[in-house]
């Protein structure tokens, strides 16, 4: 006797399928860790020594709590393209004006909030001050700012595999090496502790 | 009087026979045509289930609710972390909830407001949960909302100073360059 197979009904099959689909897309969310990048100097017990900098190997960016800027103690009203490229000649002035830096590894970008600065006002600097390492860096380096920043990212950087010594080739070629193996061109970016006011 | 009127009537076996040979060759365009138009919907359910995999494979649930403001500020010169899980987050902003948790900005770490003297202890936490080998490696993404003030921001920065985790990445969101 033949017996009628049992069968599911599959032509909801695509409806189902539809709807999981949708939930997920609506749930997924891509986990982004990007930002800026920095790393924060020592405990503030370990540096005791306060070196005393001269003034042109300083650059002075203060930002105050109603997010007005002072650059070298003047009020600030240009774009922050103009201020990238004002770092950078600043950074690789190498003696030439005696108001600015005497070096490249001497040179240092300072910048100061006041408590009562907003964070926005704060990484729009923040941005402005790593743009001009950055392009210093990958134009050196002879690639461009956006793969530079992929290339000290990249973990392979520090291994000891093909890959890992040609990213420290270009690397190296960015940064510059001096004679005692401290880079040319360090990126020194000083984020002072905040003043009081307006916290 | 000639009648000079055009006898159109004549012309009808003519017509008639250019009509039936128009149907013919019409007919015969027809016959081209009568492929199927349909899209084949037989394969729909593995292209959807294929999609589906993919999202349920690649969604990670959020396991903590903000409770802060995030309104994330724009900059150019962002970097990719590659090592997600060396990653720890902490979230500074307004509560969402001010009746019942104030208007001053807050520091969220996990599910729960804490204050900067116990920054020390999450980040020790934190560290704890990654292999011996990785501790040192370990970065704070500071998700911190645009209108957050710099006071706040600079005593948890103190404080991860003091606990040794001093990568650091201020969450920030891709601007578009105009050049």
């Amino acid at each position: 006797m033949a017996r009628s197979t049992p069968e599911i009904p599959n032509a909801s099959m695509a409806d189902i399928a539809f709807l999981l689909l949708t939930f997920f897309l609506m749930t997924t969310t891509v986990a982004n860790v990007k930002g800026l990048y920095i790393q924060l100097p020592p405990p503030p017990e370990v540096n005791l020594d306060d070196v005393e900098i001269p003034e042109r190997n300083l650059f002075k960016i203060q930002i105050n709590s109603f997010d007005n800027v002072l650059v070298e103690g003047n009020p600030w009203t240009e774009t922050n393209r103009e201020l990238t490229d004002q770092i950078k000649t600043f950074i690789l002035n190498r003696g030439a004006d005696p108001a600015s830096s005497v070096s490249p590894d001497k040179a240092i970008v300072s910048l100061k909030t006041d408590r009562g600065t907003t964070h926005k006002k704060f990484i729009e600097m923040l941005d402005a001050c790593q743009a001009a390492y950055y392009e210093i860096y990958a134009e050196r380096a002879g690639v461009k700012v956006q793969r530079w920043r992929e290339i000290i990212s990249d973990p392979e950087l520090d291994k000891e595999t093909n890959a890992g010594r040609e990213l420290k080739i270009l690397y190296n070629k960015g940064r510059g090496v001096l004679p005692d193996g401290k880079p040319e061109i360090p990126m020194a970016l000083s984020i002072a502790d905040p003043t009081k006011a307006g916290g | 009087m000639v009648n000079l009127k055009f006898q159109w009537h004549c012309l009808l076996p003519i017509l008639q026979k250019l009509e039936v040979k128009y149907l013919n060759t019409m007919a015969k365009f027809k016959k081209k045509t009568e492929a199927k138009q349909e899209i084949p919907t037989s394969s729909m359910p593995d292209v959807v289930f294929m999609l589906l995999f993919f999202f349920m494979v690649t969604t990670q649930l959020r396991d903590t609710s903000i409770m802060v403001k995030q309104r994330i500020p724009d900059a150019t010169q962002l970097r990719k972390l590659a090592k997600k899980s060396l990653v720890s987050y902490l979230y500074i902003g307004e509560p969402q909830k001010p009746e019942q948790f104030g208007k001053e900005p807050k520091i969220q770490a996990n599910d729960q407001f804490i204050d900067t003297k116990d920054v020390i202890q999450w980040v020790n936490a934190e560290k704890a949960k990654l292999g011996e080998f990785e501790r040192d490696a370990i970065t704070v993404s500071l998700k911190v909302d645009s209108e957050a003030k710099r006071g706040i921001i600079a005593d948890v920065e103190t404080e991860l100073r003091k606990a040794n985790a001093r990568k650091l990445l201020y969450s920030t969101k891709q601007k578009m360059e105009k050049r």
